[in-house]
């Protein structure tokens, strides 16, 4: 069956916005029926996939970051979407003819849904797919690297700081002899960062992947692939220093948050948590930066902040006060000081 | 002085025997003046009285390093006298070899899984050791699996039946655990024709060396030059054993890993979280993490047991055994199959956990105790949901309500497995539609983590999460838990964590609209209007 000609999608913006409604209703079973019916009608599981359920969910994190929706409402959302996901698994099936690879969600990454979506993409490809999970300790990954000998690994990565632990993920798998295609966004603006960490790939969405690992994948022979001996640390003492004083970056940080910061003297409980969750997160993107040597990840964390914390009303100054404090600590560290002033410098005028 | 005298026999017979190959020139026209055997094999050019042939530079330098017949060559020149100087000539082909069996360590000892430890021999093989090269693996219920790769082709691989084998010259004796047979008594005409695919050509020259293995080869390499000139030299076949050594011991530590796998997962099986079942009427949703531990098994546990025999209820556990690791999984999984039988004849929660504490006193060994909570579950009137729980020494559980209100359950009592006597005080609750029981382990409450790193998670945070996750599904819930408290420890955790949710799911709109009947949603009605397409009748 063929879909009509002139129509490239079939996913119809109809359906799609109907979609979208019944994931906001949290409907799992009207969402897995939807679903149902378009397989009945004939329509490509990929294009369900991708532009259905795919594209549901880039809304759900639109509307999150516009503060119109809720992290509960988010995450119901999401569970639809697993459900509709896991509709379309259950009803099509397709002969494994390719490899076998294992996917997984590095280590403290937990958004697994696209991961998902890939794991499924593969599948209809012909793939043999182990998907391991979101947040997959290294050691577990690498076990099932052990047990099950796969051809490829594609680990995937939505945020920039868990960077360091993919770096370790794809180091552990190139020592295992295997190639791995890493994807998502954590891996930056064009994957820039994936083959510095040693990745063979990068794909920037799931039918990139399914596209990549279809021709001249896996490489040949292993001896394509050298052990990266002078990649395997990257990171420098900016970078220890700032992991390993992170507690009292952030206890320093907040006890002199009050007089930098005056409001923050009626703080409540609540609010001082936050806050120091706040100053974490700096500390971590700020970490992740460093530790791959790109200020671009500092940088897009606090044009993204900025972002979010402009949709729900919280002032420019909060941040400041928050990149001043911690940098006001790191006098001594060159790199950190520099990416910390760009950022400064870039925040809007108050 | 002249230099072209020939030298006295004695000194030639000693030049000659030398291992070290060299090349003796006269200093003034550069000519050679005596070469030895070593000599003559890597350059046969260099002959007496002809001028010093290539590649040994006349440019005056007094070293090189060349390609030279297939041979990599260096050379250094010293001054033997004034009117001589000799070139010391290397094999350098060697350390290739070295280099190839350093590569070969490394590819080899990467992986700890049979096919890998496999694809990789013969990869390497192929590359440098002949032109086509099979792994034949012992024959396991008269079949033998075989891998075989030819350079620039996919690797390839099948099974064979155990009585053809014995159709590769030495294949038979190299898989009965013999000495390896030289090349040069294998006769490749004798070679069947399935053992190189079609278009490989005539098998020149055959070799079959044993994969040593754990006390019985762990398979045989089979190696085939084509054409009528191949053969293999004992060099060749020197080093094709020392790399079939190695190959050897990494193919029978696979196996090795792969038998302790085999029995450590059928051992595992029964103390991994079960999967949980879908009853009509509330959702179940469970997560479990064990602390840094490879195998995924720990001291936290929890269980569901469906209706049967007296029991007309779902029966829930959730519990910790002190301690962590393979020990405290095996209690687990003797605390759970007590449970099964227990609830064919006790179903009130709070009298399984008296019996289950009297049978763990008399069945331990050592000293164990458990916290656990026992409870059973059913479908009240108007979509709730009753719960009726026992905890013996464990956290109370928690119920998030409709207007996100998070309540402990009361009930109280003391640890399971150390005391003669135990108090269990039960309670019950119920659960309206959308509203949520939580069971869980101390394991995320004691999470530490935070800013200072040294916090615990504690209830505060954990009854404050899960007020956030109002209206969520179960499995989302547990999700997100899990999520935060992985986020407070950044992935520090050191102690099981267990979570089983129960939760009276939601009216769904469906039913509402349509009064129950099964009417489908309007957009699934859109997506099959709009979007009709015609259908093929055939």
């Amino acid at each position: 069956m063929t879909a009509p000609g002139g129509v490239l999608t079939p996913i119809t913006r109809r359906v799609a916005d109907g979609y979208l409604q019944l994931v906001a209703d949290g409907d799992e079973v009207g969402a897995t029926r939807l679903v149902s019916a378009l397989l009945d009608d004939g329509v490509a599981a990929q294009r369900i996939i991708v532009d259905l359920i795919g594209g549901a969910q880039r809304r759900v994190g639109e509307l999150w970051e516009a503060n119109e929706w809720s992290v509960a409402r988010e995450h119901a959302a999401t569970a639809v979407g697993e459900r509709a996901l896991a509709t379309v698994a259950a009803r099509t099936t397709a002969h494994a003819t390719r490899g076998r690879i294992a996917l997984a969600c590095v280590d403290g990454e937990w958004h697994g849904l696209p991961a998902r979506m890939l794991a499924e993409l593969l599948r209809l490809d012909g793939w043999r797919v182990d998907f391991l999970g979101a947040s997959v300790p290294g050691r577990h990954l690498i076990v099932h690297l052990h047990q099950t000998g796969p051809d490829a690994v594609a680990l995937s990565c939505m945020l920039p700081t868990r960077l360091p632990r993919a770096h370790a993920a794809i180091t552990a798998c190139r020592a295992a002899g295997l190639p791995v295609i890493a994807g998502g966004r954590g891996f930056g603006p064009g994957g820039r960062y994936a083959e510095r960490l040693g990745a063979q790939a990068w794909a920037s969405t799931g039918e990139e992947a399914v596209a990549r690992l279809a021709t001249d994948w896996p490489p040949r022979t292993l001896s394509d692939l050298p052990l990266p001996d002078d990649e395997s640390f990257l990171g420098d003492e900016e970078y220890t220093h700032l992991v390993r004083s992170r507690p009292q970056l952030i206890k320093t940080a907040m006890d002199r948050l009050a007089t930098v910061f005056p409001p923050a003297a009626g703080y409540d409980a609540a609010q001082i948590e936050s806050t120091s969750e706040d100053l974490g997160h700096i500390a971590d993107f700020l970490a992740a930066a460093l530790y791959v040597g790109e200020p671009a990840i500092f940088q897009d964390f606090v044009t993204w902040t900025t972002t979010v914390l402009t949709s729900r009303g919280v002032p420019a100054t909060a941040l400041r006060t928050g990149l001043t404090l911690i940098h006001d600590q790191l006098v001594d560290f060159p790199a950190a000081t520099a990416m910390l002033n760009a950022a400064l410098d870039s925040l809007p005028r108050t | 002085m002249t230099t072209r005298t020939a030298a006295p026999a004695l000194l030639t017979a000693v030049f000659e025997a030398a291992s070290e190959a060299m090349v003796l020139c006269s200093a003034a026209d550069g000519t050679v003046v005596l070469t030895n055997e070593a000599a003559r094999r890597l350059v046969p050019g260099a002959r007496p009285g002809r001028p010093a042939p290539a590649p040994l530079p006349t440019d005056g330098s007094d070293s090189f390093q060349a390609e030279h017949e297939g041979r990599r060559l260096s050379g250094t020149r010293r001054p033997v006298d004034d009117g001589h100087y000799a070139w010391y000539l290397r094999d350098r082909t060697e350390s290739n070899d070295l280099a190839f069996l350093a590569e070969a360590g490394r590819r080899l000892s990467a992986s700890l899984h049979v096919r890998r430890c496999i694809r990789t021999t013969v990869e390497l093989a192929a590359a440098y050791l002949a032109d086509a090269a099979m792994v034949v693996l012992p024959p396991h219920r008269r079949q033998s699996d075989w891998t075989r790769l030819l350079p620039g082709r996919p690797v390839e691989e099948g099974t064979l039946r155990e009585a053809t084998l014995g159709e590769v010259p030495g294949l038979a004796e190299a898989l009965g655990g013999f000495p390896p047979i030289p090349s040069r008594w294998l006769d490749p005409a004798q070679a069947p024709a399935w053992l190189v695919p079609a278009g490989f050509g005539p098998v020149g020259a055959l070799l079959v060396i044993p994969l040593p293995g754990n006390a019985e080869p762990a398979g045989a390499l089979i190696l085939a030059r084509c054409g009528p000139q191949a053969r293999f030299t004992a060099a060749d076949e020197a080093l094709a054993r020392v790399f079939a050594a190695r190959a050897g011991a990494a193919v029978a530590a696979a196996v090795l890993y792969r038998d302790q796998v085999d029995t450590a997962a059928v051992l595992q099986a029964d103390l991994l979280p079960p999967e949980l079942p879908q009853p009509d009427g509330f959702e179940l949703a469970g997560s479990y993490q064990a602390a840094g531990d490879a195998l995924r098994i720990g001291g936290d546990f929890y269980d569901v047991f469906t209706p049967s025999g007296p029991a007309t209820d779902t029966m829930i556990a959730l519990g910790d055994v002190c301690g962590t690791g393979p020990e405290a999984a095996v209690l687990t999984g003797k605390v759970r199959q007590t449970l099964r039988a227990l609830r064919l004849v006790r179903t009130e929660p709070a009298a399984m956990l008296t019996v289950l504490n009297e049978a763990l006193l008399q069945s331990a060994r050592t000293p164990r105790f458990v916290t656990m909570v026992v409870g059973s579950v059913r479908r009240a009137d108007h979509g709730r949901v009753r719960l009726d729980l026992a905890s013996g020494g464990h956290p109370a559980p928690l119920v998030l309500r409709g207007d996100g209100r998070v309540e402990e359950v009361p009930t109280s009592g003391t640890l399971i497995g150390v005391l003669p006597r135990t108090v269990v005080r039960p309670a019950s609750t119920e659960l309206a539609p959308g509203e949520l029981c939580l069971l869980y382990s101390d394991g995320l409450t004691e999470a530490r983590g935070g800013p200072t790193g040294a916090e615990q998670f504690g209830e505060d945070r954990l009854h404050q999460t899960l007020a956030e996750c109002r209206g969520m599904p179960g499995a989302a819930t547990v999700d997100r838990l899990r999520q935060v408290v992985a986020d407070w420890t950044r992935g520090g955790g050191s102690d099981d964590i267990a979570m089983l949710a129960v939760r009276a799911p939601d009216r769904t709109p469906l039913s509402l609209r349509g009064g129950g009947a099964p009417t489908p949603s309007p957009y699934v009605a859109a997506a099959r209007r709009g979007d009709r397409r015609p259908r093929s009748r055939s």
